[in-house]
């Protein structure tokens, strides 16, 4: 058919190859869509000094008349009166240079703090090399057994001559990766068997799951980490002592995992009836079927909800305050708490803002990034 | 129907009388909910027969093929494939489904994988084939449905056709002795359905047993060594597909064959 058009009417094709000009460019997108009527010229140009002042003012703020160090007197405390001067005006950096590592790495004793600078390392080192499809093998799960393994003894410590660290000790940046990897580490596969549970055949396993989506998805996240906190030791003999951080870790994986599964399940749902009956007609068993053929799809679809969960839980980590625990954005208002330095909130916030979105920002891009990549394949 | 179909060579006959039937159904009766939809069906099926089910839609035939490899349980009777019985016993179906392959009318290939790793998986898992013999055995049967340079592409860059005979290459791969074919031919473009009818006439003369539900008169002709025509969950008529198209016995048959030659 096309082979007949094309040798009718030679030079069609090539002069339908290109649109014409001035329908491409930026300059063709910005008359189309900035400048098409004098009403959005207009909003356009309001839009554009609201925008030039605003970054003018940040600039200013954030580079221009900012401060970067204050005077120490003799007894070492800093002198902020520089700073107070320019308040409103330039920002006080000052105070991320004096209290960054108290942020970063909490009331952990300061001549160790290498040990969760490294620990932090390690689990950026190992979403790395977790990310990367060329390390999807068996022994990626070795690595994350080791990896976390090392993480323990240098948080801890007691052995190899480090010094022993409880946990009470922990804090900032480190408490929030430990939660946010632990528990999305656990919460995943819990999730998965929850939303196969769902969907069993046997009534007491679906009843089951059905219940603990429900009563864990009906409460607030804050009420399951009080519950852990303050009531599950009431239940537990005298003696008996789960640590705090562990509580908690159990408490944000068992709500993590309700919402997880909820999400995998509609994956589940998704996939057509026919998968699953061509899997049986070849006569592979429950797990070969859902391992092979039926959770490789589903988990496929369910990419961007599933990112958009993770990152939900990442950033709800910082809930771990209300019960005690100094996480990252917790060990922030410590700082702040310093008297010579309570005025300068917006600096500190600032760059716990910029810590939480590389973060998550990178899951962001890495899941659009996988998505596109696994479906290249199967182009419908 | 175009003539052409029915002037083709019709596929010598060779039922074994003397072996054990491959397919026994004995009063079969299944209801979804309070809807009877298969009312005591029996049929037996020889080995190396091939068998044609037609009727209308609603018919029941669907269930029944379906129920032989048990992607639906019958609540009455017995079926028996093989000399083995369908019940809950998982052992047994895990054996009879082995032996049984199937291929759907919406192909349900596997579309994340290859079309190779389509064909590989069952022998690999299920029969436990190192990969290089599961993966040469895969090459062969493509090249049998003449695809085999296909192999290496996803299930969603080829036509329906294309899928179609993969589909039966994979299911080929797990060296069944029946094959079930439920409408392989409704979901295809009618330039694609010849291919594929192609590919199951090969079959047919290879000497598989085969069960085939299908509107394709033409191919029961040519191929079936026995029609069996149901309606409202019932077998109404069976025969020769000479004796069925010919000499209908049944008003219903007849009603049935006069509607879909208008169709045609």
């Amino acid at each position: 058919m096309s082979d007949t058009v094309a040798t009718a009417e030679p030079g069609y094709a090539a002069a339908r190859e290109r649109p014409p000009a001035g329908l491409v460019g930026p300059w063709a997108w910005a008359r189309a869509n900035l400048f098409s009527s004098w009403w959005s010229t207009a909003i356009t140009l309001v839009l554009v000094y609201v925008i030039l002042r605003a970054l003018v003012g940040f600039v200013e703020w954030a580079f221009v008349n900012a401060i970067w160090s204050v005077p120490y007197n003799a007894q070492g405390r800093p002198d902020t009166a520089v700073c107070q001067n320019a308040k409103g005006i330039g920002a006080c950096w000052a105070i991320i240079g004096d209290k960054y590592r108290l942020i970063l790495f909490g009331r952990y004793p300061y001549e160790e703090q290498w040990r969760p600078a490294i620990c932090v390392l390690l689990f950026i080192g190992l979403y790395v090399v977790s990310a990367m499809r060329r390390f999807w093998r068996k022994e990626l799960a070795l690595i994350w057994i080791a990896t976390l393994a090392v993480i323990g003894v240098l948080m801890w410590g007691g052995v190899f001559g480090l010094q022993e660290v409880p946990e009470d000790y922990w804090g900032g940046l480190p408490i929030t990766l430990i939660l946010a990897t632990f528990g999305l580490a656990f919460a995943f596969p819990l999730s998965v068997l929850v939303a196969l549970g769902r969907r069993s055949k046997l009534p007491a396993i679906k009843l089951l799951c059905v219940l603990y989506v429900e009563l864990i998805r009906g409460v607030p996240l804050i009420s399951v980490l009080f519950m852990a906190s303050v009531m599950f030791p009431l239940f537990m003999p005298a003696g008996v002592n789960v640590d705090k951080l562990l509580r908690a870790q159990i408490a944000f994986i068992l709500f993590a995992g309700a919402y997880l599964a909820e999400v995998v399940r509609g994956g589940l749902q998704a996939l057509p009836k026919g998968q699953s009956e061509a899997a049986d007609a070849m006569g592979l068993t429950y797990w070969q079927k859902t391992g092979l053929i039926i959770l490789p799809q589903a988990l496929r679809l369910v990419i961007p909800p599933l990112v958009n969960t993770f990152i939900g839980f990442f950033k709800d980590t910082s809930l771990v305050l209300i019960i005690g625990l100094f996480d990252l954005l917790t060990m922030g208002k410590v700082a702040l708490s310093d008297p010579p330095w309570q005025s300068f909130s917006t600096e500190v916030y600032v760059v716990l803002a910029i810590i939480y979105i590389c973060f998550c920002f990178a899951m962001s891009k890495y899941s659009r990034g996988l998505e596109q990549d696994l479906n290249r394949a199967r182009r419908r | 129907m175009s003539q052409a179909a029915f002037a083709d060579a019709p596929v010598p006959h060779r039922i074994d009388t003397n072996a054990p039937p491959a397919i026994v159904l004995d009063k079969v009766n299944k209801w979804y909910g309070t809807m009877h939809v298969l009312r005591d069906v029996s049929m037996t099926v020889a080995q190396q027969e091939r068998v044609v089910v037609c009727g209308p839609s609603g018919s029941g035939k669907s269930t029944m093929i379906r129920c032989i490899n048990r992607l639906e349980t019958h609540q009455e009777g017995r079926i028996l494939v093989d000399g083995t019985e369908l019940t809950d016993d998982l052992r047994a179906l895990d054996t009879i489904r082995r032996e049984v392959g199937m291929v759907f009318q919406s192909f349900n290939l596997f579309p994340h994988l290859t079309i190779l790793e389509n064909c590989t998986l069952a022998p690999i898992w299920v029969r436990k084939m190192p990969k290089a013999e599961a993966e040469e055995l895969a090459m062969s049967y493509l090249t049998r449905v003449k695809i085999p340079d296909q192999a290496k592409k996803y299930p969603g860059q080829l036509s329906g056709g294309q899928q179609q005979r993969v589909a039966i290459a994979r299911a080929l791969c797990m060296k069944p002795k029946i094959m079930l074919f439920d409408e392989p031919t409704s979901a295809l473009d009618p330039e694609m359905i010849k291919e594929v009818l192609d590919t199951m006439i090969g079959l047919a003369e290879s000497g598989m047993t085969m069960v085939c539900v299908t509107h394709e008169m033409g191919f029961a002709r040519q191929v079936a060594d026995r029609v069996v025509f149901m309606d409202r969950g019932e077998i109404v008529e069976s025969g020769t597909p000479q004796r069925m198209f010919e000499d209908p016995q049944t008003d219903r048959l007849k009603l049935f064959l006069s509607q879909i030659l208008r169709g045609h």
